[in-house]
């Protein structure tokens, strides 16, 4: 594309215009925006100079190495640079064999001397080359090990975060992190951190040669860089406008498309097609209209660079033709000067954006050092106690949580369970019926008073241990993209085969899964849509069943299950039950009706406890949500 | 890509301009070398001046160079001068650039047309270059005799230092003088091409400084001359490539434009059975990102794609212009350059592909550790977590480090094959022009548009990397415009009879999806009445859902008919057949914009009383003027700002608004407490009393005081009736009431 590139400079990313030809292969994760957006600044990190520090720290023994890399990257751009130069001499070489052709020197052309420039010129090239090829080999290395350790770090702490944590931040912002965050990171060290230092010594290096062929000349050179510089900060300035408006519209018209597709049903059931391909129409054309602009203008960089390295290529080919005329240069000399000015421009370019990529790498860091140094789940205790045999007796003593300090929703709750009996916990939707399970596991800390266990405060055992006393069987079907039997094996890893396939009994699940093609051995799929949600309900149970814990937490299902299935849950909830501690957040009035006590939840609190006669006697919440919910008399 | 062209069509005219204009802009970007090799080749290596056919010569010269000339050419050139008359008008313009002209007598080149011009070139350019050698006789007789001939150079030093040569010549004898031009002339035709010219043009500098001409200053004149034409040629370079920039931006965002519009438009009138065989979100995309992608790549191939061929083609030409025998060259350098790209390209490529599924399988693992937070933890499954991670991460940092290796090799590689061009260029080059057919400023250009031929070719190497990306997008979007539809309004619709009373009537309906193998439904016939409510209960995949579905045509049935006071529903247009019916689909979804314009989609004209009775009815009333902004309140896309059980109600008041004759509520109040579902049943049954109302329920309470249940399983009507018959009769209804109702609820 670009005029009178010269091939003889080093780095293709390094010659000629405002967009090398072969700079980055981009590819889904490794791209870092085209277009005008990657001229523009991008975020910027709150603290730059510790993320940066904390960066460099986190980079550790690769320092050195990285050090090297640099090394070889300068000393093979230093190479590179001769190259120009000595080929220009070669030109000369065969001009002035010319001349004395012309001139009837019987001499003619030296061809011996020729090749020699010809040959040193190779040679340059081809140690630059390998230099770069180790230099890129190592960088390569490096970035993918830093990449590694970042991932494994970020993906490790998750496990030794509270739960309380991911109360404030969205999946989807961890996930960003351990994707995009590290990957702008390991891209500055793989590509943007050796070309900033070869941009360096390319500006250097080639300046100094500009100075060595000609005084003028060069000076002619650098009074065209600030101008192209200039030109190009005004240029990005207006096609920004343009892009961004362009950005907006274009949320408009995906908004739009969102809305109407979600809403497909109901657009169709309102005949509201028309206006709303109306709407789309108008929305659309304001978004053409931008978007023709903003394509526009960010096209000007392009020609525009080019034109002002033109205008430099004509500068430097009549000033050059004069001083060759005056015998103050010689031809080869014009030859080297246009290509190290066509190669003057992007490393400068590469320079210019340097505060951009540091920037953008700094805040990239930040907020994965930011994740990394959150604190941790409090250590589990020195000297813990292991739990023996346990009777399964549950006692909740004064205890007081809030998931935010400020916000107390369980201010002084005391309730003694004895071993085997079953408690419900019942209450409006939102109610905080998970909190309290969530509290007996130790996801999260008390504010005050003691949960026991046997008789022993929960915070002296080890986590691990504590919730190995524990089976859980929650609403929120959780499996994982592997096959069924690894998922009912999730709680107990060395079970054998024959105990998977009993526990699926046990929970009624042996015979569906059976039904399944592949049987035990079938891979469920992302998020688990190849079975039912009443099929994932059986799994989880005979997952808890394996696991055949002391105490059991139950959530019981609202979701849409079929009948049938409904009921061979209900029987594989029940015989999960039999004999052990359990706590069963309830739907169903024979659950509630059956339990040895009923914890009656209200905004955060409990309200009120007790059996189901006694709490109906009270007449108080419980009785009106009673009434409510399972009593249907009301006249259609 | 190619089903996508009725949408580039229109924009041919745009295309072909541009194409016109990057031909412009191939042509000026290629003189540029062409011109620099001008500068080299005349105005420095020639002192600008660009002809071996002199504007003026001295008559002495003329008298000179005759004896070197056959007769025939002797006559070309008393045709082609004539002798300047002192005095003259002619003589006064030319002593201003030729102050010595009246030293002596000189002749002056007459207006010429081209082929005399060749002729006369021809004619002179031998003689030119022996008096070329007479004249440098004086100053270096060694190597003007080397010049002349070598025979002449040992005869000539037994001449006496200054003797004028020529002076001898012709005081020589007859036969001797005759053997010594033979030698000169035998000698002169082992030179040839460049050369030969060269010192022609050499030859006219000298004749023109002996005229007083400042050969110097022509020099930089003529280096100024051919750099303004740069500087111009640079211009329209950049003028052209804005306007193809501008025709390009305009095409690519219009077609664009118009792909998002027809694929908006199709998706709009797809049925519900066209739509699910998509699903919304692939939906979504096509009509964004693929049409963003289908528009970079347009805009791309325009630009690059197209500039590439014009470039190579012009550079190619240009070269072989240059220097005919070099042009393998470069031909050699872009086969290797291509082939080598292409094997950076099959071997990273596929790792590209792979890469993708290993990141996404890398946040796989990572999401699902997230959303399975307790559950790990339960059961103390961290380090299996993490073992499953690292595996992950492990091949997504291995697939890295080798894309990333390959790419590392591919740069340098690239720059030594250019650079081995260019040293290639200037070693075979070197014995073309000591062969003289090859001027040094045209090796350089040569150069110049080896790399620019190059460059192109590379570019457009790159561009295969998104072609096929959008390619793959371009398929996706013209499927969805492909897709047929299949429910369409009848050829004669007609018109339901006024007023309309609303009876819904299910005569033997099957159903099934289309490429489906099994019917959903099967022989579903009930009638629904006004003033009635008829309730649909059934397990999950029961197809009660479906039931309603096919009552306002967003699916059609397969067999039997549905009808509306007697009328065939396929006998009205979709129009008027869904303007009767009043439809809460399962999920309340709102529309950005305010409560007020979510209420009007029913009924724009609706009254605010109307709007404020609904809104009541649907037990939204609290939350609604409970706000400071009332019906003006914003609702945000998707309407995220409202609970699931708020959007519920806000979207059975939407259906209130519009006061049809028919109510379909598709599950409508599972996300309601039974509390509220309960009073909202309540008051429906008050306001809405006269019209026909179908509920489709998972709750027996919701049913149980309809006038009519319908139990369906496995897409069968397996019972029909009320509560009290039901239980006594439908086993299925039994079931389902057992699971949720004690046993006096059920009595």
């Amino acid at each position: 594309m670009n005029n009178q590139k010269q091939p003889e400079v080093k780095k293709p990313a390094e010659v000629g215009g405002a967009q090398p030809p072969v700079k980055r292969i981009p590819s889904p994760s490794m791209q870092r925006g085209g277009g005008p957006a990657a001229l523009m600044p991008g975020e910027k990190a709150r603290n730059f100079k510790a993320s940066m520090k904390q960066l460099l720290a986190y980079l550790g023994k690769y320092k050195l190495a990285i050090l090297v890399v640099m090394l070889i990257a300068s000393v093979s751009v230093v190479f590179s640079i001769f190259g120009p130069k000595i080929l220009g001499q070669a030109t000369t070489a065969l001009y002035e064999g010319v001349s004395r052709m012309i001139a009837g020197d019987p001499r003619g052309i030296d061809f011996a001397e020729i090749s020699r420039f010809l040959l040193r010129v190779l040679a340059l090239y081809l140690g630059s080359a390998l230099l770069d090829v180790i230099q890129g080999f190592m960088m390569t290395s490096i970035s993918a090990d830093i990449t590694y350790r970042f991932r494994k770090e970020i993906a490790e702490k998750i496990n030794r975060l509270p739960l309380s944590f991911f109360d404030h931040i969205t999946h989807g912002e961890v996930l960003s992190r351990i994707t995009n965050d590290v990957d702008t990171i390991s891209q500055t060290l793989n590509q943007s951190l050796s070309q900033m230092i070869t941009s360096l010594v390319s500006v250097i290096g080639i300046l100094i040669m500009m100075f060595t062929i000609n005084v003028q000349m060069t000076l002619i050179a650098l009074t065209i860089v600030p101008l192209s510089l200039l030109i190009i900060r005004y240029v990005v300035k207006h096609s920004q406008r343009y892009f961004r408006k362009q950005q907006e519209y274009l949320g408009h018209v995906n908004g739009h498309i969102e809305e109407v597709y979600s809403g497909h049903i109901v657009i169709k059931a309102f005949n509201g097609e028309a206006e709303s391909i109306a709407k789309m129409k108008a929305l659309n054309e304001t978004l053409y209209d931008s978007a023709w602009k903003s394509q526009l203008h960010s096209a000007f960089i392009m020609p525009t660079m080019r034109f002002i390295g033109n205008l430099g290529y004509v500068a430097v080919a009549i000033l050059g033709g004069y001083l060759v005329i005056r015998k103050e240069l010689s031809i080869g000399n014009i030859q080297a000067f246009i290509q190290y000015m066509r190669s003057f421009q992007q490393p400068l370019m590469n320079i210019a954006n340097i505060s951009n990529i540091l920037q953008q790498t700094a805040a990239a860091a930040e907020r994965v050092f930011e994740f990394l140094n959150e604190p941790e789940e409090s250590p589990d205790p020195a000297e813990p106690l292991v739990p023996g045999e346990i009777k399964g007796a549950v006692e909740f003593r004064n205890v007081r949580f809030g998931y935010d300090p400020d916000r107390i929703i369980i201010k002084d709750f005391s309730v003694k369970v004895e071993p085997g009996q079953q408690i419900a916990i019942v209450g409006p939707t939102g109610a905080g019926k998970t909190t309290l399970v969530k509290l007996l596991m130790r996801f999260y800390e008390l504010n005050s008073g003691q949960i026991l266990i046997d008789g022993v405060d929960i915070t002296r055992f080890r986590r691990a241990d504590l919730r190995n006393i524990f089976g859980m069987v929650l609403q929120d079907t959780w499996l994982y993209n592997g096959t069924i039997r690894e998922n009912i094996r999730y709680g107990s890893q060395n079970a054998s085969d024959e105990d998977v396939v009993r526990a699926a009994d046990t929970a009624y699940a042996d015979h569906f899964i059976r039904t399944l093609p592949g049987g035990y051995n079938m891979l469920l799929n992302e998020d688990a849509t190849n079975i039912s949600a009443g099929q994932k309900q059986l799994l989880t149970i005979a997952r808890a069943v394996l696991s055949d814990p002391a105490i059991l937490i139950l959530d019981e299902a609202t979701s849409s299950v079929d009948t049938r299935t409904e009921v061979l849950i209900q029987k594989a909830m029940n015989k999960l039950m039999q004999g052990r501690t359990s706590f069963i957040i309830a739907h169903r009035l024979s659950t509630i009706r059956n339990a040895d006590r009923i914890l009656v939840l209200r905004d955060g609190d409990i309200v009120e406890q007790g059996k189901h006669e006694e709490l109906l006697a009270q007449n108080g919440f419980y009785a009106e949500l009673y009434n409510s919910q399972f009593v249907l008399q009301t006249n259609y | 890509m190619k089903r996508l062209l009725p949408y580039i069509k229109p924009y041919w005219p745009l295309i072909l301009l541009a194409l016109g204009l990057l031909y412009v802009m191939a042509s000026t970007d290629l003189a540029l070398p062409d011109y620099l090799s001008q500068i080299i080749n005349i105005g420095i290596q020639q002192n600008g001046v660009d002809t071996p056919v002199p504007e003026v010569i001295r008559a002495s010269s003329l008298e000179n160079m005759a004896l070197f000339q056959s007769e025939q050419d002797k006559a070309v050139i008393a045709d082609a001068y004539h002798p300047v008359e002192p005095g003259s008008a002619e003589y006064a313009s030319l002593s201003e650039r030729f102050p010595a002209l009246g030293q002596e007598p000189v002749y002056a080149l007459k207006p010429l047309d081209a082929s005399a011009a060749a002729a006369l070139e021809q004619a002179m350019t031998k003689p030119l270059v022996i008096l070329y050698g007479f004249q440098m006789m004086e100053q270096n007789p060694q190597q003007a005799a080397a010049l002349l001939s070598p025979e002449l150079a040992e005869r000539l030093k037994s001449l006496p230092q200054g003797a004028n040569l020529l002076t001898l010549l012709t005081q020589l004898p007859e036969a001797q003088a005759a053997e010594m031009k033979n030698a000169i002339t035998r000698h002169l035709s082992t030179l040839e091409g460049t050369i030969l010219r060269q010192m022609a043009v050499r030859a006219v500098g000298n004749e023109y400084s002996a005229l007083g001409f400042n050969l110097q200053k022509n020099q930089t004149s003529y280096i100024l001359r051919i750099g303004a034409r740069m500087v111009l040629m640079a211009l329209l370079a950049v003028a052209t490539s804005i306007m193809v920039s501008y025709l390009a931006s305009r095409t690519s965002a219009g077609v664009a434009r118009d792909i998002r519009a027809a694929v908006f438009e199709k998706v709009a009138g797809f049925s519900s059975a066209e739509f699910n065989n998509f699903s919304t979100n692939t939906l979504i995309t096509r009509t964004t990102n693929d049409v963003g992608q289908v528009q970079q790549v347009i805009f791309m191939v325009i630009r690059m794609a197209f500039t590439a061929p014009m470039i190579g083609i012009g550079g190619v030409i240009r070269a072989i212009d240059k220097s005919p025998n070099m042009w393998w060259l470069i031909a050699l350098a872009v086969a290797i350059l291509v082939m080598f790209i292409m094997l950076a390209f099959a071997l990273a490529l596929p790792k590209f592909k792979i890469m993708q599924n290993l990141v996404d399988r890398m946040n796989l693992v990572i999401r699902e550790n997230l959303s399975g937070l307790m559950v790990v933890r339960a059961f103390n499954k961290q380090d299996f977590e993490e073992q499953r991670f690292d595996k992950a991460n492990r091949e997504v940092t291995g697939t890295l480090r080798f894309i990333g290796r390959v790419m590392t090799t591919m740069f340098p590689i690239i720059n030594l094959i250019m650079t081995g061009l260019s040293v290639a260029i200037i070693w075979v080059g070197a014995r073309e022009v000591a062969q003289s057919t090859l001027q040094v400023g045209n090796l350089i250009a040569f150069m110049q548009y080896s790399a620019q031929i190059m460059f192109s070719f590379m570019n457009l190497s790159m561009l295969f990397i998104f072609i096929p990306r959008a390619a793959i997008s371009g398929d996706r979007i013209a499927d969805v415009l492909e897709t047929p539809i299949l429910i369409r309004d009848p050829q004669e619709p007609q018109q339901l009879p006024k007023p309309v009373q609303g009876k819904v009537e299910f005569i033997d309906v099957d159903f099934r999806y289309p490429d489906a193998e099994v019917d959903v439904l099967h022989d579903i016939s009930f009638t629904a009445l006004p003033g009635q409510v008829t309730a649909l209960i059934g397990s999950t995949g029961s197809g009660k859902s479906t039931v309603v579905n096919l009552i306002p045509r967003f699916f059609e049935v397969s067999k039997g008919s549905i009808r509306i006071d007697g009328v065939d529903i396929r006998s009205l247009k979709q129009r008027d057949l869904r303007a009767q019916i009043g439809f809460v689909p399962q999920k309340g979804l709102l529309f950005s914009g305010t409560i007020d314009s979510n209420m009007r989609l029913g009924d724009p004209n609706a009254d605010e009383a109307v709007i404020r009775e609904a809104i009541e009815i649907a037990q939204a009333a609290d939350f609604v003027y409970g706000k400071p902004e009332q019906l003006n309140a914003e609702v945000s896309q998707g309407g995220t700002n409202f609970s699931g059980g708020q959007k519920q109600r806000l979207s059975i008041a939407r259906a209130l608004v519009k006061k049809p004759p028919i109510y379909i509520f598709d599950d409508s109040f599972s996300a309601l407490d039974f509390k509220t579902d309960a009073a909202l049943r309540k008051e429906l049954k008050k306001k809405v009393g006269a019209s026909t109302v179908l509920i489709v329920t998972q709750r027996v309470a919701t049913a149980k005081n309809s006038d009519q249940i319908l139990v369906l399983e496995n897409g069968r009507l397996v019972g029909q009736g009320t509560h009290q018959e039901l239980m006594k009769t439908c086993q299925t209804y039994q079931e389902i009431a057992s699971s949720q109702l004690s046993q006096e609820e059920l009595a």
